[in-house]
């Protein structure tokens, strides 16, 4: 089943190694099964909003994804003893959540079998036509007839100020779900493609229609703040 | 701007943009992409725009778990700790 995997994993990827467990996922591991309570609560905190978002993937409710979750954490506890190292604890703990979370996709009547892959129809473009002269201009057809604002001028920590990442965090929350778990896992947590792809089992292009369809929504929610702030 | 029909326009351009971050292009395409953005002002705002996009989401905290579900979860771990019939 996880051939393919293997074969991803091999992949050099510019983020963290995550084929195979780290020094620090071992002391973890060690940690957790010695019966730390703290290194458990840990992990729940840096895991647990980003799994809840991978599940809303497959099922369609909050409260069934926080099921889904609760279930995962006692599925990583009892798979414990047989973690192996031979995938990043990182790795391990979402593949249990993706499993958990398909099988109850399928159980769930109501469910949309494999909905990972709905967002990908979302054929709106990058940029609103109105932005760009018509493919019929005499000289410049498709070329911007109202460019982009440069950010260049922009301070540094007005960019990175609080309300400018509520914006993001908000445009975020407002994709599609797919769209959202993409963006999240890619850019927000900093995974790689290999890894995105194999956890979610999508493949590459499908994977980059996804992201690029976030971040453009994402990039143009926050235009729309920025220079509604400059005007 | 030049009128050839080998230009990208900025329309194509955009759509473009996260394969070429994702260095998914092929050879001839991303040379055509960077030949388009060393001459637009407005595709380089572009690009620019979206490489700090993808910053400021890097930046976001991470959410805070509530309280409740973190504390069911610890009670499980202890009950899975000590074997009880609690545990998992």
């Amino acid at each position: 089943m996880y051939l393919g995997t293997l074969v991803l994993n091999t992949m050099t990827s510019t983020d963290a190694d995550h084929s195979i467990a780290t020094p620090e996922d071992l002391r973890t591991v060690e940690a957790l099964r010695a019966g730390d309570e703290r290194v458990f609560r840990d992990l729940v905190e840096r895991y647990h909003a980003s799994l809840i978002r991978v599940a809303l993937m497959y099922v369609r409710t909050r409260a069934v994804a926080e099921e889904v979750v609760q279930d995962t954490w006692i599925g990583v506890l009892r798979s414990l003893p047989r973690f192996e190292g031979r995938s990043s604890l990182r790795t391990w703990i979402f593949r249990i959540l993706a499993n958990q979370a398909r099988t109850r996709a399928r159980r769930e009547a109501r469910s949309v079998p494999f909905s990972s892959l709905a967002g990908l129809d979302d054929d709106s473009p990058a940029v609103g036509a109105d932005r760009f002269l018509a493919a019929d201009h005499p000289a410049f057809p498709g070329h911007w007839a109202t460019p982009p604002r440069s950010w260049a001028a922009l301070p540094e920590d007005e960019l990175l100020a609080g309300e400018t990442r509520e914006r993001v965090l908000a445009a975020i929350d407002t994709l599609p779900a797919a769209q959202r778990t993409v963006i999240s896992l890619r850019d927000v947590e900093g995974w790689s493609s290999d890894e995105v792809c194999d956890l979610l089992e999508i493949s590459e292009g499908n994977q980059r229609v996804l992201l690029h369809r976030a971040r453009s929504k994402v990039r143009q929610a926050l235009e729309e703040y920025l220079d509604g702030r400059a005007a | 701007m030049s009128e050839s029909p080998e230009m990208l326009s900025c329309r194509e351009v955009v759509e473009l943009v996260t394969a070429y971050l994702e260095g998914a292009l092929t050879e001839a395409e991303e040379v055509r992409f960077e030949e388009h953005l060393a001459m637009c002002d407005g595709c380089a705002a572009y690009l620019d725009q979206m490489r700090r996009t993808i910053a400021i989401a890097g930046r976001l905290d991470p959410e805070a778990v509530d309280i409740e579900s973190c504390d069911r979860l610890v009670h499980a771990f202890r009950g899975w700790r000590d074997g009880g019939p609690e545990g998992p």
